[in-house]
C-alpha cells in the first residue's frame, strides 16, 4: 500500500536521508524511532510533500501511484495526512470553517458531493465527542492561543475527521502529559482498520505503551538500521539509540 | 514639521481666484457662508497643494491631482437621475437603511430614499438644511475640522456644494443606519466634488453612519471629502467608510470627530479603489473615559496608493484609544500608513494601541508605516506595532497538506487576514456585507 524505496534526500545540498526502505501494507501500525537528527521529520515532511527538499534517489509510493510527483495537496486527496509536529497556528481561520474547506476539498477530488453544513456540524460534533474534546474547539481560531497538548489533540481530532487511508504522526507524543497522550493514542487506536494504516514517529518509546505497532524500526544517520516487532521499542529504551548503532548488533 | 509652500505662477493663481468667486455666486447659502469660504480659500491659497518635501505627505505624491484640470462641481449633471445603478454597483446593495444618493458631490433627490420629517433623527442634504436650520449650521459647519490643520479640508471647505447633514436628538437611538452614497459621475477628466458632510450625535444618542464612495466613470475625477463628526457625552455612534473609486480616479478625505465624555466612537475604513488615496483622520478625545477605534483595511493592487494618516488626540483624562490597520498589497501598489499619538499633559491614563499589519502578494509592492507617539503626560499606556510580510508558507503548507490547494490556501489566509478588521464592525448587515466584498476581491487572485 505505502512503499519508500531507497529514498536519498536532502536540504540545501546536505544529505539528510541515506537510503531509506521502509513497506507498509494496509492495516498496520508502524513506528519510527530514532535520535534528533536522524532524520525523522524530514521523512515526514517529505512523505507530506514539502517544499524545499531535494529528493535525488528513490521513490516514495502510494497505492501505486508516485507521490514524489504530487503536490500536498494532491496526497491529501489520496488519503495522506501528517499530524504536524508543530502545528502552525492560523488567526482569524477557525477550526470548522478550515475543516470544512479541506473536508470538502478530499471529497470533491473523490468525486463526492459536499457536505451540506448541519451534516458537517453534526459530524464534527460527533467526532469531538469521540475525542472528549470541548465544543468551544470547533469556534476557536485554528491553533491560536492553544496549548502544547490542545494542538497535538487538535491535529488527531483532523486526522478523525479526514480518516485518512494512511497518516503519518511526527511526534504527536512530545510535550503530551499523560492524559493528553491518552487522548492522542485512542484517537489513534480508534483509526485502526484493516484498509487503513499508520506511520508514527517518535522520539520515545511511551506513545508505544498505548499504541502497539506491528512493526518498530530504528532510523540512525538517515538510514533504517534495525526493524523489528514491538518488543525492539522497549529493548530500545532500555539499552538507548546507542547500542542500536553498534555495526556489531546489526541483523545479518 | 517641514511645509513647504507651492507657489503658484501669478496668472495661475488669478485664474483660481476667478474660479473661485465664479464657483462662490453659483453656490449662495446663507450670509455667513461666504466669508467662511473666502477664509477657506485664503487658507488653502496659503498651504497650496503638500508636496512629498512635506513630512506628512512623504510618501504619498499628490502631483497627479495638481495637475488635474481643476474643475468643481456645483451642480449634478443633467441625467444623474437617470443613473438608478447607482445602488446596485454599491457594494452594501440592500442594506436596510436610510439612503442619500450624491452624483459629483450633488445631492439627488430623485435616486433617494425620502426623506422623512423626523425632528429627532434628522437627515437631510447640506442645501436643504442650510434653509431648515442655518443657525445650528453655523455653529457646526467646518468647527470640527479646524483641529484637523489639511489642506484638503480647506480647499473643500471653499468648494463644498453639498454634503449631508445628520443630527441625532438627545437619548435618541437612530434605528437604521444613515447610509450615503457619493457616486462620482466620471464623464470628464478633472471634475471634482468636494461633498461636505456634518453629523452631530447629542448625548446619549447612538447612530450608525455610512459612507460610501463609488466610480461610474473611466476618467481621472478627484473626489475631496470632509466628514465632521460632533460626538456628545455617552453617545454611541459607528461609522464605515467604504472607498471603491474607479481605479483611474483620486480620493482625499478629512474625517474629524470630536468626542465626548464616556462615549464610544468606532470608525472603519475600507480603501480598495481609486489610483491614488488618502484619508486625514484627526480624532479629538475630548472627555474623560471615552472609547475610540479607529479601524482599517486597505486592498490594492496594479499601481494603486492607499494612504491613511491619523491623529488620536487624548486631550483628557483615562480614554482608550484602538487603531487596527490591515492592508493587503498586489502588484505594483502602495500603502502607507501614519498613526500619531498625541498625549496631552492632562491626559493622565491614557490607553492607546496601534498596531499595521501589511501582507504583501507580489514583489513590487510596498508599504511605508510610521508610527508616531508624542507623549506629554506621565501615567499613560502607548503601544505600536507594525508588521509588514509575505503570506505564511508554513500556513499555506499546512492547509495544502489538509487538503485545500494552493489558490485556495492563499485566499482563505487572505479572507483571515482582512476578517481581522471586517469583524470589528458591530452591526452585523454591515458587517456580512463587507466581508462578502472583501472575499469577492480576492475570488480571482492567485
Amino acid at each position: 500500500m505505502f512503499t519508500i524505496e531507497n529514498l536519498h534526500a536532502g536540504v540545501e545540498g546536505k544529505e539528510i536521508l541515506k537510503g531509506v526502505t521502509l513497506e507498509i501494507h494496509a492495516g498496520q501500525v508502524h513506528a519510527i524511532m530514532g535520535p534528533n537528527g536522524s532524520g525523522k521529520s524530514t521523512l515526514a515532511q517529505i512523505i507530506a510533500g514539502r517544499d524545499g527538499y531535494e529528493v535525488s534517489r528513490g521513490s516514495i509510493e502510494f497505492q501505486g501511484r508516485n507521490l514524489l510527483d504530487c503536490g500536498p495537496e494532491e496526497r491529501a486527496h489520496l488519503g495522506i495526512f501528517l499530524a504536524f509536529q508543530y502545528p502552525v497556528e492560523i488567526p482569524g481561520v477557525n477550526t470548522t470553517y478550515f475543516l470544512k474547506a479541506a473536508v470538502n476539498e478530499v471529497r470533491q477530488a473523490r468525486g463526492l458531493p459536499e457536505m451540506d453544513a448541519v451534516e458537517f456540524l453534526k459530524f464534527m460534533r460527533r467526532k469531538a465527542a469521540s475525542l472528549e474534546l470541548p465544543e468551544d474547539f470547533l469556534k476557536r481560531a485554528l491553533n491560536v492561543g492553544f496549548s502544547g497538548g490542545e494542538k497535538k489533540r487538535n491535529e488527531i481530532f483532523q486526522m478523525a475527521v479526514l480518516e485518512p487511508a494512511f497518516a503519518v504522526l511526527d511526534e504527536t507524543d512530545s510535550g503530551l502529559d499523560i492524559d493528553a497522550l491518552k487522548t492522542v493514542a485512542n484517537g489513534v487506536n480508534q483509526m485502526r482498520s484493516p484498509d487503513r494504516s499508520q506511520l508514527m514517529i517518535t522520539h520515545y518509546q511511551r506513545l508505544l505503551n498505548y499504541v502497539v505497532p506491528d512493526f518498530v524500526h530504528v532510523l540512525h544517520n538517515g538510514r533504517i538500521i534495525r526493524s523489528g516487532g514491538k518488543e525492539l521499542a522497549l529493548e530500545l529504551e532500555e539499552r538507548g539509540y546507542a547500542w542500536a548503532a553498534e555495526p556489531a548488533t546489526q541483523p545479518a | 514639521m517641514a511645509s513647504k509652500t507651492i507657489i503658484l505662477p501669478e496668472e495661475k493663481t488669478d485664474s483660481r481666484q476667478a474660479l473661485f468667486e465664479q464657483f462662490a455666486e453659483q453656490c449662495p447659502g446663507p450670509g455667513w457662508l461666504l466669508p467662511m469660504r473666502k477664509a477657506s480659500m485664503a487658507r488653502f491659497a496659503e498651504s497650496g497643494f503638500p508636496s512629498t518635501q512635506d513630512e506628512d505627505w512623504r510618501f504619498t505624491d499628490v502631483a497627479p491631482i495638481r495637475e488635474l484640470a481643476f474643475k468643481p462641481i456645483h451642480e449634478a449633471p443633467a441625467d444623474a437621475e437617470s443613473l438608478p445603478e447607482i445602488r446596485k454597483r454599491s457594494l452594501l446593495d440592500g442594506l436596510d437603511a436610510l439612503c442619500l444618493v450624491f452624483v459629483d458631490g450633488v445631492f439627488v433627490p430623485e435616486l433617494s430614499d425620502n426623506l422623512a420629517e423626523d425632528s429627532r433623527v434628522y437627515v437631510a442634504n447640506l442645501q436643504r438644511a442650510f434653509l431648515d436650520d442655518p443657525a445650528s449650521l453655523q455653529k457646526h459647519l467646518a468647527q470640527y475640522s479646524q483641529s484637523n490643520p489639511y489642506a484638503f479640508d480647506a480647499l473643500n471647505a471653499a468648494y463644498f456644494a453639498d454634503g449631508a447633514v445628520v443630527r441625532i436628538s438627545r437619548n435618541t437611538a437612530a434605528k437604521r443606519p444613515v447610509r450615503l452614497i457619493f457616486a462620482a459621475n466620471g464623464f470628464e477628466e478633472g471634475r471634482t466634488a468636494n461633498p461636505r458632510n456634518l453629523v452631530v450625535v447629542e448625548s446619549g444618542a447612538s447612530a450608525t453612519i455610512v459612507e460610501e464612495y463609488l466610480g461610474l466613470g473611466k476618467s481621472a475625477t478627484w473626489t475631496n471629502t470632509v466628514s465632521e463628526f460632533a460626538v456628545g457625552d455617552n453617545a454611541l455612534v459607528e461609522h464605515v467608510k467604504v472607498q471603491d473609486e474607479s481605479p483611474c480616479s483620486f480620493h482625499t478625505a478629512g474625517i474629524s470627530a470630536h468626542l465626548g465624555r464616556n462615549c464610544r466612537f468606532r470608525s472603519h475604513s475600507f480603501a480598495l479603489g481609486a489610483r491614488l488615496s488618502r484619508n486625514n483622520i484627526w480624532a479629538k478625545l475630548d472627555g474623560k473615559g471615552l472609547k475610540c477605534v479607529l479601524n482599517g483595511l486597505y486592498l490594492v493592487q496594479g499601481e494603486q496608493l492607499a494612504d491613511h494618516h491619523m491623529v488620536v488626540e487624548h486631550a483628557q483624562p483615562r480614554c482608550e484609544s484602538y487603531e487596527y490597520f490591515n492592508g493587503i498589497l498586489d502588484g505594483r501598489s502602495r500603502g502607507v500608513f501614519h498613526g500619531r499619538i498625541l498625549v496631552r499633559p492632562q491626559a493622565q491614563k491614557t490607553d492607546a494601541k496601534q498596531t499595521n499589519k501589511n501582507l504583501l502578494l507580489s514583489e513590487q509592492a510596498s508599504v511605508n508605516t510610521k508610527p508616531q507617539l508624542e507623549i506629554h503626560a506621565d501615567d499613560v499606556k502607548c503601544t505600536h506595532g507594525a508588521t509588514i510580510g509575505q503570506m505564511d508558507e508554513e500556513a499555506i503548507f499546512y492547509l495544502q497538506a489538509r487538503g485545500v490547494p494552493l489558490p485556495a490556501a492563499r485566499r482563505i489566509l487572505m479572507r483571515a487576514f482582512a476578517g481581522e478588521i471586517v469583524e470589528r464592525i458591530e452591526h452585523k448587515a454591515l458587517r456580512d456585507r463587507l466581508a462578502q466584498a472583501a472575499w469577492k476581491r480576492f475570488e480571482n487572485s492567485q
